[in-house]
């Protein structure tokens, strides 16, 4: 019998969405939707807003990643005022921007993946989450919890504020680093290098190894990716670099910031307040049909494993070898995200350290004076959901006279559609289906970490 | 003794979550205690509708507090701000988005419908969209504060709350004892040296990091509105200190009144129109001036300007 089984909320999720799947009279799956529930208008409301002003306002578009938000904003404020940031102060961008992607992988896999996995996708809702992993695993809960709150810590006790940062400001940084203060940031990164070596040790044998089925199998499409990648040697970069799209079959285009809406267009739908981007540049046009997608392509950590030539620090390459000879390049599985990620939060600590090494950011210079001018700026970073760019234009006075925003998880927004699609197909035929199995339609909506 | 807890998120960013999270080990601490999280999307899995959807009213369960942050930007919004309200014995308005507007309610300065259409016509997206409307929630005419559209028990701002707030809250209900919260401003908890109105006469935009001597503490630094920069530490509730130095102010940034105004019903830009004045600072050299009113926009105080 036709129906639609209603999802809602999408939970442990970074945002607020529904999935609607549509069963036909036999009860197979006919269709299914990701409806993105939330519209807020930044792009509109900081029109008219001083440029140095807007870093401290966009970084609320997100409280899991609001140094992604604040350093693209930055940057774009650099560009249209015509500023180049001191050294130091780009630097000290960098540092606070992996040690955010840190943070944040530590929050995704343990405290909103993992319980799938560790408890099991058929548990019930009551223990599948990061409390029943304090019940069953207290002393991997507790020093998971003891890790996040490290990375926070770090973050906040140098630059003020963790969540909402306001210390990246047009020029450079707000503050210089002290050489006790990179002492000290240097132990604690040290202590996060090593807790991100034993979560992918832990995550390989105990996780991964035993979930080798539905990683074969649970939301799989085929697509392109989109990444950034240092423009000498290809290799993978969050904070700055140049964008690389690549498509399924490997090849790719490289492209600057400022050229984003040469390559990139965005498609709404009436049933997502969220648009979804697509490769305009490929001139396919633009369909989610699974079997004949057209302008489709992923970012996140999946692509930014798929699209670098190379990761610039040991451990993390040594990690992304392993990885590419067993899934090939470009891997396409949507649950390797959550390995990818974990390769992610290898490198982020070992560049995290490799900054702190270099006494050049102590260096007192952090700031370059800026003026209000008229102009144009594109800021890009890698935000742990994907490429973010923040584009602004300004006015004679430096205030914003337009902006635009792409943010990381809107790229995905189209995947994530085609990723239930063929779950729900996948799982759910004759009308039959259990609290378990929406669960893993959800599943394949969380690899995405949107 | 049980003290369940569902938590719920309006147009939230998810900053308070991970405020709450930045509690750290106390989180177990409180598990322990008999702290149990009954309803929390980001968290755990209960669903609206029953956890097959076959349910056709949305609900939360019972709970004995209800943290909601976010402000009421759309219905599916209202209808969730009224369900908590029906099932939490005590609702807290958690984060300054539910206790004044917070960020989005910026938007309260502008003609919503028409801002949200443009929002679809973008220069990289595809011309001729209009604003979805199909399985996505209809928006309200503005943003609204929790308190305008239900009684709340309990408000604890902060852009995020400080986690020791939050918890503090949780552990006096887990003991039945009353509250006591700040209402003093965040120049009351700023260590930075005062020695009287600065030499500036026109605000100066933040552009140029602040003067202070970099081998000494924040304690040696002239106050920022002193120096000439416009810093909304007096209008603005203390809390984010946390014991130390106001957060902003650590960093060496001047304070941008994240916490909403001292008192429930201040107006953060009139206060700050005087404030500035009293220092000798000519508030006409304010650029944007709406723009003080970043953080408090909902209770009618930003509207869209007549043309």
């Amino acid at each position: 019998m036709a129906e639609v089984i209603t999802i809602a909320p999408v939970t442990r999720i970074e945002g607020h969405a529904k999935i609607a799947i549509h069963l036909d009279d036999n009860g197979n799956v006919d269709d299914a939707f990701l409806h993105i529930q939330s519209l807020r208008g930044f792009e509109k409301f900081i029109e008219g807003r001083p440029a140095e002003e807007i870093p401290r306002i966009v970084n609320r578009i997100c409280g899991i990643c609001p140094w992604m938000h604040h350093l693209a904003s930055v940057k774009a404020v650099d560009g249209a005022l015509g500023v180049t940031p001191a050294p130091a102060g780009h630097r000290l961008r960098e540092l606070c921007q992996v040690l955010a992607h840190v943070n944040d992988k530590i929050l995704h896999f343990f405290f909103l993946a993992a319980p799938d996995f560790i408890l099991g996708p058929d548990s019930d809702y009551s223990v599948r989450n990061v409390m029943g992993i304090v019940k069953t695993n207290p002393e991997l809960a507790r020093r998971v919890v003891k890790m996040r709150q490290l990375g926070q810590m770090l973050l906040e006790n140098f630059a003020g504020k963790a969540i909402h940062p306001i210390a990246g400001v047009v020029g450079g940084f707000a503050k210089p680093m002290s050489e006790h203060e990179r002492q000290e940031m240097l132990q604690g990164v040290e202590t996060l290098l090593d807790f991100a070596r034993y979560s992918i040790d832990y995550a390989k044998k105990k996780v991964f190894a035993n979930y080798q089925d539905v990683i074969g199998a649970l939301g799989n499409i085929t697509t392109g990716f989109l990444a950034t990648v240092d423009p000498a040697d290809g290799s993978m970069r969050l904070y700055d670099g140049v964008q690389r799209l690549m498509r399924s079959d490997g090849t790719s285009c490289d492209f600057k910031a400022r050229d984003y809406d040469a390559y990139l267009g965005e498609r709404v739908e009436s049933w997502s307040y969220a648009k979804m981007v697509y490769a305009k540049t490929w001139e396919e046009g633009f369909s989610l049909d699974p079997d004949r997608p057209r302008g489709i392509y992923r970012s996140n950590t999946l692509a930014r494993i798929n699209v670098c030539d190379r990761i610039s620090t040991p451990g993390a390459q040594e990690e992304l070898e392993e990885f590419r000879e067993l899934f090939g390049r470009p891997a396409q599985q949507t649950l390797l995200y959550h390995w990818a990620r974990l390769i992610e939060l290898l490198y982020a600590c070992e560049r995290s350290k490799e900054l702190l090494e270099d006494q050049a950011i102590t260096d007192p210079a952090v700031r370059t004076e800026a003026h209000p001018r008229a102009g144009r700026g594109v800021g890009i970073v890698e935000a742990p959901r994907g490429t973010l760019i923040h584009d602004y234009t300004t006015d004679d006075q430096g205030c914003i006279a337009s902006a635009n925003l792409i943010v990381g998880t809107t790229h995905n927004i189209g995947p994530m559609n085609m990723s239930v699609k063929q779950a729900a197909k996948t799982l759910i035929s004759g009308g039959k289906y259990t609290k378990g199995l929406l669960n893993k339609v959800e599943m394949a909506v969380r690899a995405y970490d949107p | 003794m049980a003290l369940r807890i569902a938590m719920e998120w309006l147009g939230s960013c998810s900053g308070c979550e991970i405020s709450f999270l930045n509690m750290g080990e106390e989180l177990m601490a409180l598990l322990e205690a008999g702290v149990e999280i009954v309803h929390a999307p980001l968290l755990m899995d209960h669903k609206y509708y029953g956890q097959t959807g076959e349910g056709k009213v949305l609900t939360i369960p019972e709970a004995d507090i209800g943290l909601v942050s976010g402000g009421a930007l759309d219905e599916h919004h209202l209808c969730v701000l009224e369900e908590m309200r029906r099932k939490c014995t005590m609702l807290v308005a958690l984060g300054t988005c539910a206790t004044h507007g917070g960020i989005p309610a910026l938007m309260n300065g502008r003609d919503r419908r028409q801002s949200l259409q443009e929002v679809f016509e973008t220069v990289s997206t595809d011309p001729g969209a209009s604003l979805p409307d199909v399985e996505v929630p209809a928006s309200l005419e503005r943003v609204y504060a929790c308190d305008e559209k239900v009684a709340v028990d309990l408000l604890l701002p902060g852009c995020p709350p400080h986690p020791d707030r939050i918890v503090e809250v949780l552990h006096s209900r887990l003991e039945e004892r009353s509250l006591n919260l700040s209402s003093r401003s965040v120049c009351d908890t700023c260590p930075v040296e005062r020695r009287g109105k600065g030499e500036l006469r026109d605000v100066l935009r933040f552009f140029t990091n602040a003067s202070y001597d970099r081998s000494k503490g924040v304690e040696t630094m002239r106050c920022l509105l002193e120096q000439g920069y416009m810093c909304m530490g007096p209008v603005t509730l203390a809390g984010c200190a946390g014991g130390q130095a106001p957060r902003c102010i650590e960093a060496r940034v001047p304070c941008r009144g994240c916490y909403g105004p001292v008192r429930r019903e201040g107006n953060q830009m009139l206060d700050m129109m005087n404030a500035l004045a009293s220092n000798g600072i000519n508030y006409r050299s304010v650029v944007d001036r709406r723009s003080i009113l970043r953080f408090s926009g909902a209770h009618g105080r930003l509207r869209p300007l007549r043309k």
